[in-house]
């Protein structure tokens, strides 16, 4: 079980132990500036922290072993002269990256492989541990991607990324808003998926169409790759063929709108979900923050909220907030609001490490 | 040759002392600077080699028109000053 999680927060990146059965802000790196997320890479203990430095622009740092190392940003390729590309609303796409939004670390056998997902919708891989990026051509040329649009973000961006525990030659990643994408081939080439998502922000002859599906958060079960889980901007689906098809999982209390899920490593009829009221009301119903959980894929969800506040709770939880350990034993949930809260018993019962932090983006254990 | 001067906020993320390059345009002069200091490139200018969004460059205290290509005349006495532009808030 890990007793170390890092927090990436508007104002710096917070490391929290395990201490004696509590948990504890031991530290703080880049104190004052906009952590957007962390990756610990488990096969060599190396962490990456993305910074948004707003001026200055998007950076990632590795760890090193006396602190932190700046390395190369994933960087578009240039665009060609006289080239131009607008979005949905007629604004000029700059392929520069504007955020870092997903990092996934490859597989096994591939060390040094990280995959790094951004806005406005590039993916990148790095071969090296980070120290140069690849743009995924294949994917960022394909005709489809020019219809991805924002979501809650200005551009549309790449937020999910799953390797294949079978084989890392098979990775999916999913875009808000763009549906999911699949690689069989390392990234050389790209198809999409999610048959079965429906968008009701879409007229109704475009709500299936896998490419105009808001996922927030797409997650793979380890030992049993073949079950994903999807929390999408008006919905929670299910799938049970790597995310080629997706069920839609419907009558959730109290509510089926929400950013993050996780599912459980070893058991994949195993979820859990943050709800919030509904896209336009993007706050827990009531006031009470709740975390869901299905031990059946969906059929029944218990409503978790013991620890969590339950009286003029306004905390929202982003789709990066949300983390479980490797065993799947500990979970750990950060806020909007600066609440971090952490369950050593699968959610059943929380208990807060801070209600003062700075707002959460990111939550991991490392 | 020119001289460049930038924010002191910058520094505590790269070290970006006052330099002088030679060049007849901002970006000639830019990327004589950021050769030496390759670090320093991506803090000012983003992935197409434009200005950043919420950076702005002075020169002898007109601020430069043209962000993209950053074209805008430099004598070989000016000033450039690359600044963080207030945009609002």
């Amino acid at each position: 079980m890990s007793d170390r999680l890092l927090v990436s927060t508007r104002k710096g990146l917070f490391t929290v132990l395990r201490n004696g059965g509590d948990w504890e802000i031991s530290g703080v790196d880049f104190l004052g500036d906009n952590v957007t997320l962390t990756l610990t890479d488990p096969r060599d203990g190396k962490s990456y922290a993305a910074l948004d430095h707003g001026h200055f622009g998007v950076k990632l740092h590795r760890s090193t072993a006396n602190g932190w190392e700046e390395i190369p940003t994933p960087a578009y390729p240039p665009k060609p002269e006289g080239y131009q590309e607008k979005d949905f609303w007629g604004r000029e796409i700059n392929w520069t990256t504007s955020k870092i939004w997903a990092l996934a670390a490859g597989g096994p056998n591939e060390p040094g492989t990280i995959w790094c997902g951004t806005l406005p919708g590039g993916l990148f891989r790095s071969n090296d541990h980070g120290q140069s990026w690849e743009i995924m051509r294949s994917l960022w040329d394909h005709p489809l991607r020019k219809k991805w649009n924002g979501g809650g973000a200005d551009w549309p961006g790449i937020h999910s990324i799953c390797v294949d525990p079978r084989n890392a030659k098979q990775v999916s990643v999913a875009v808000s808003t763009g549906g999911i994408w699949h690689t069989a081939d390392g990234g050389k080439s790209w198809t999409q998926r999610g048959e079965g998502m429906r968008a009701e922000y879409m007229p109704p002859e475009q709500a299936h169409d896998p490419n105009a599906q808001d996922v927030h958060c797409l997650a793979q079960c380890r030992a049993a790759p073949q079950r994903m889980w999807v929390q999408h901007h008006n919905g929670i689906f299910v799938s049970s063929d790597e995310g080629k098809t997706f069920t839609e999982i419907t009558g959730v209390e109290p509510s089926v709108f929400g950013f993050p899920v996780v599912v459980h490593p070893k058991e994949p009829d195993t979820a859990w979900f943050v709800p919030e009221i509904k896209d336009e009301k993007r706050i827990p119903r009531e006031g009470k923050l709740a975390v869901t959980r299905t031990r059946d894929g969906g059929k029944n969800f218990d409503v978790l909220t013991k620890g969590l506040p339950q009286t003029h709770a306004y905390d929202v939880v982003y789709r990066h907030a949300l983390a479980l350990d490797e065993p799947g034993a500990r979970l750990a949930l950060g806020s909007t609001t600066g609440g971090l809260w952490v369950s050593e018993d699968q959610g059943d019962s929380w208990a807060c490490v801070s209600h003062t932090l700075p707002p959460i983006y990111a939550v991991r254990f490392a | 040759m020119a001289k460049v001067v930038f924010t002191p906020n910058v520094q505590r993320h790269v070290g970006c002392p006052t330099a002088e390059a030679a060049g007849a345009t901002v970006r000639e002069v830019l990327e004589k600077v950021f050769a030496d200091n390759p670090q320093a490139r991506g803090y000012v200018l983003d992935d197409q080699a434009a200005l950043r969004r919420h950076m702005t460059i002075f020169v002898d205290g007109q601020m430069i028109r043209d962000r993209a290509r950053l074209a805008d005349p430099v004598k070989d006495s000016s000033t450039i000053h690359v600044f963080q532009a207030l945009s609002g808030g």
